[in-house]
């Protein structure tokens, strides 16, 4: 768990993060487009999340393509959000939106 | 081959023979995939089908049957709103011996172009994955948040 938590403390990882989530399955290049990192940086802290296993990758071929694996992120939430929590924190998490967004 | 879908990786502190037993096993799946039980002869081309509470919720098609290495079938939802509607699906099951753990990938694709089917099953996957370690190795399981849902509803129908 320390390992997620590591990975998680830095704002490029978790836009990788957010990346994957906006599109799943990308190769290096691809993560690389539009990105104020050089290919190394990237590379980097790809090999970083992938250790945490927030990362899974998968070679076709000669690409390899980066899929964001959410099992540890579910993991935390079960040891710190008890079952009869959860519907409460949806409710709030929906007011929270909807007050937000008017 | 198309770009999977999904892939979701987990590793469990067990061995593979293990591992491969828990996701083939109807008692086992009954128990960790929250009252899903899945039932097959496991030969290639041979249906496989998950029950809940009596009612047919997946079914599907044996693709490859490897253990204790690989499993994969066709998967198509049967239950409420679906109702076996949309394509079949496809999800592969790899396992790997690392040191004393188990690395388990899920990968799924093969999905309808607009499937909605695909939603449901990226907030279910990591729910089974973690379900299925606690099982294996505190033999013990999760919850399922739409087990409060469903006692929601049936208390409801019990008072009207």
């Amino acid at each position: 768990m320390d390992a997620v938590f590591k990975a998680l403390a830095d704002a490029s990882r978790r836009d990788l993060l957010d990346r994957l989530r906006a599109e799943n399955g990308q190769t290096l290049n691809e993560l690389c487009l539009r990105l104020a990192m050089t290919r190394q940086a990237v590379s980097k802290h790809l090999a970083i999340l992938e250790d945490a296993n927030l990362v899974a990758t998968v070679r076709r071929g000669r690409e390899k393509l980066h899929y964001l694996n959410p099992v540890p992120l579910h993991e935390i939430g079960e040891r710190w959000i008890g079952r009869f929590e959860r519907s409460s924190l949806q409710a709030l998490r929906d007011l929270k939106k909807a007050l937000e967004a008017e | 081959m198309s770009k999977p879908v999904f892939v979701y990786v987990i590793y469990i502190a067990s061995t593979p023979e293990k591992v491969f037993k828990a996701l083939t096993d109807t008692d086992a799946t009954a128990k960790f995939w929250f009252g899903n039980a899945v039932t097959s002869d496991w030969k290639v081309g041979s249906p496989v089908t998950f029950h809940r509470d009596g009612k047919l919720i997946v079914s599907g098609k044996v693709l490859e049957h490897d253990p204790p290495r690989r499993l994969s079938y066709t998967f198509q939802s049967q239950h409420e709103p679906y109702n076996g509607t949309e394509k079949h699906s496809r999800v592969v099951m790899d396992l790997e011996q690392q040191r004393d753990q188990v690395k388990l990938t899920v990968t799924h694709d093969d999905f309808a172009p607009d499937s909605k089917v695909f939603a449901g099953i990226s907030n279910g996957w990591p729910l089974v994955l973690s379900s299925l370690k606690s099982y294996l190795e505190a033999n013990r399981v999760l919850y399922a948040p739409w087990y409060d849902e469903q006692a929601k509803r049936e208390a409801e129908k019990a008072t009207s």
